[in-house]
């Protein structure tokens, strides 16, 4: 009897809890998006909606639409990078005995805690030295090296026993070195490799520092959201806010799927 | 025989050998780059010390280093208290089908972009913002109050990451409790909340120490909230290395003062090494 009116009270407790946990977590969300969709200069209350003025303003930018495809490609292609160079090294260092692995394994996750800032200043350092110029091409190497610890891991987590039994029949099969890889690791791997591809994707998506210091001119959406804020409140940015909002949503709702298909509920 | 030897070595190595290149060349040489930076003078000339004592006797470096580890600390700690009930009630209280549907909604916009999140913020509690005209409008306050630009804006936009990030960590961890211990316990006679109190939350405090450590190495590290959401009024660390490259292209102070971040955060990682026993999945 009293333990089930704790259990009930417990039960509303936590539903008013989450609620309000909810509430403060889509807040400033729900803000962006609505005040993205009314045509008045100011993003403010009271709402006068909807109109897509702003998201017409958006795409009419050029400045905007060119950082969206940097940052598009950027991200894809530092994440075909670093997801190619995790799942090779998560292979080696999984499948043969090498010496001082603990250690190298070490270096190589080594960046995931080291602030993205610090990342940025050093690479910023070096290239100013050796005389590299500042561009999208910098912004994406610094994008590999955050990416590439995290596409380790989680490739390496995931090379189980039962894949060296697959891969040691096949050898015994006859077939060589390369076609193991190709034809039984990387389908068998393929889930991880996916999560690997799109988390590195998220990140390099939104990632702002690196970009900032790095580039100059062709610069990647993030920073160039930044340079919207100079002004202020200003409904553009709220448009080309909810945008980047959709994108991230996109990927994470693949990378979500690739999970779902890799341990079936 | 030797040949086979030989190839049977060089694959691994071929295939390890990018992964640590990139990150030899692209990570470590860098930081040594920066570290010797951080020894040279401004202006060229040689080895110094100088923007080491710089930061030990200018009182406005010391205070961006104290403001930094007062507002982690209060971020860190409202972020757990905040994010622990909320995981509990998601791991708990929701029904098995819809946990993965309300887990992922709850960290919906921790996938935005960091600058667009704390914009969203500013729009919330800006002079003109929802907020201020929810209070003046409803007669509360005849003025509006001060919210953007202060270290409490700095703190809301933190804690609003923060929770949901502590979320997903104590999430996984309550999930990853046999329920067999819950079980013991109410056999024994433990109600809820001395089975909680005296086996759960015990049992999910290591999750709770790698999670408030990662709260604190990206806090402390992060230049974009405090800069969008608490203004120049008060700096904090990030904001100041920053200040260094923007405004006077002083490249070894900045690294100078990176090198001190960093190691604050590396103390704090060996303060409470014994605590964070992150196992290998």
């Amino acid at each position: 009897m009293r333990s089930s009116t704790v259990a009930k009270a417990i039960r509303i407790l936590s539903g008013l809890y989450a609620i309000a946990i909810y509430g403060f977590i889509f807040l400033p969300v729900v803000v962006l998006v609505l005040f993205s969709l009314q045509a008045t200069s100011f993003p403010i209350p009271p709402f006068t909606g909807p109109s897509l003025r702003w998201y017409d303003a958006v795409l009419a930018d050029t400045r905007l639409t060119s950082a969206l495809v940097n940052s598009l490609l950027v991200a894809a292609i530092s994440s075909a990078v670093a997801v190619t160079l995790g799942f090779l090294s998560a292979w080696g260092f999984a499948r043969f005995v090498l010496p001082g692995s603990g250690l190298l394994r070490g270096l190589i996750t080594l960046p995931l805690t080291v602030s993205y800032l610090i990342i940025g200043m050093g690479l910023l350092v070096l290239f100013n030295w050796a005389g590299v110029p500042k561009s999208l091409l910098a912004a994406g190497i610094g994008h590999v090296v955050i990416n590439l610890p995290l596409c380790f891991a989680i490739i390496y987590s995931q090379m189980g026993d039962h894949q060296i039994n697959i891969e040691r029949a096949a050898r015994d099969l006859g077939a060589p070195e390369w076609k193991v890889l190709l034809l039984i690791t990387v389908p068998v791997m393929a889930p991880a490799i996916f999560a690997g591809f799109f988390l590195s994707m998220t990140f390099s998506w939104d990632e702002f520092v690196i970009s900032f210091l790095l580039t100059r001119f062709d610069t990647t959406l993030p920073v160039e959201i930044w340079n919207l804020l100079r002004s202020g409140l200003n409904p553009k940015t709220n448009a080309v806010g909810s945008l980047v909002f959709a994108v991230s949503i996109v990927l994470v709702v693949m990378f979500e799927l690739m999970l779902l298909r890799r341990k079936p509920a | 025989m030797n040949s086979a030897t030989n190839s049977g070595r060089a694959l691994p190595w071929a295939l390890v050998t990018p992964a640590l290149g990139w990150t030899l060349l692209f990570f470590v040489l860098p930081f040594l780059a920066m570290a010797l930076s951080s020894l040279t003078a401004h202006d060229g000339g040689g080895f110094t010390l100088s923007n080491y004592s710089q930061f030990f006797n200018n009182p406005a470096y010391w205070q961006a280093m104290v403001n930094s580890l007062q507002v982690t600390a209060i971020v860190t700690l409202i972020s757990v208290l905040l994010a622990y009930p909320f995981a509990w009630i998601l791991a708990e209280q929701v029904p098995a089908r819809w946990q993965r549907l309300a887990l992922m909604l709850a960290v919906l916009p921790f996938w935005t972009s960091y600058v667009v999140r704390s914009y969203s913020w500013l729009l919330v509690l800006a002079q003109n913002g929802v907020i201020n005209r929810a209070l003046t409008g409803s007669g509360l306050f005849a003025e509006p109050v001060q919210l953007a630009n202060t270290r409490l804006a700095t703190i809301i936009g933190f804690v609003h990451f923060f929770v949901m990030l502590l979320t997903l960590t104590i999430f996984a961890n309550l999930k990853q409790l046999s329920p067999s211990y819950r079980k013991a316990a109410a056999d024994l006679g433990a109600g809820p909340v001395r089975t909680f109190l005296h086996v759960v939350l015990p049992l999910t405090m290591p999750g709770i120490m790698v999670g408030a450590f990662l709260t604190f190495v990206l806090c402390i590290g992060d230049y974009i909230t405090p800069q969008i959401l608490g203004g120049n009024n008060e700096l904090l660390m990030p904001q100041l290395v920053m200040m260094q490259i923007g405004r006077r292209g002083d490249f070894p102070l900045a690294s100078a003062l990176s090198i001190i971040l960093m190691a604050v955060v590396t103390i704090a990682y060996l303060a409470c090494a014994r605590w964070l026993k992150i196992e290998r999945a």
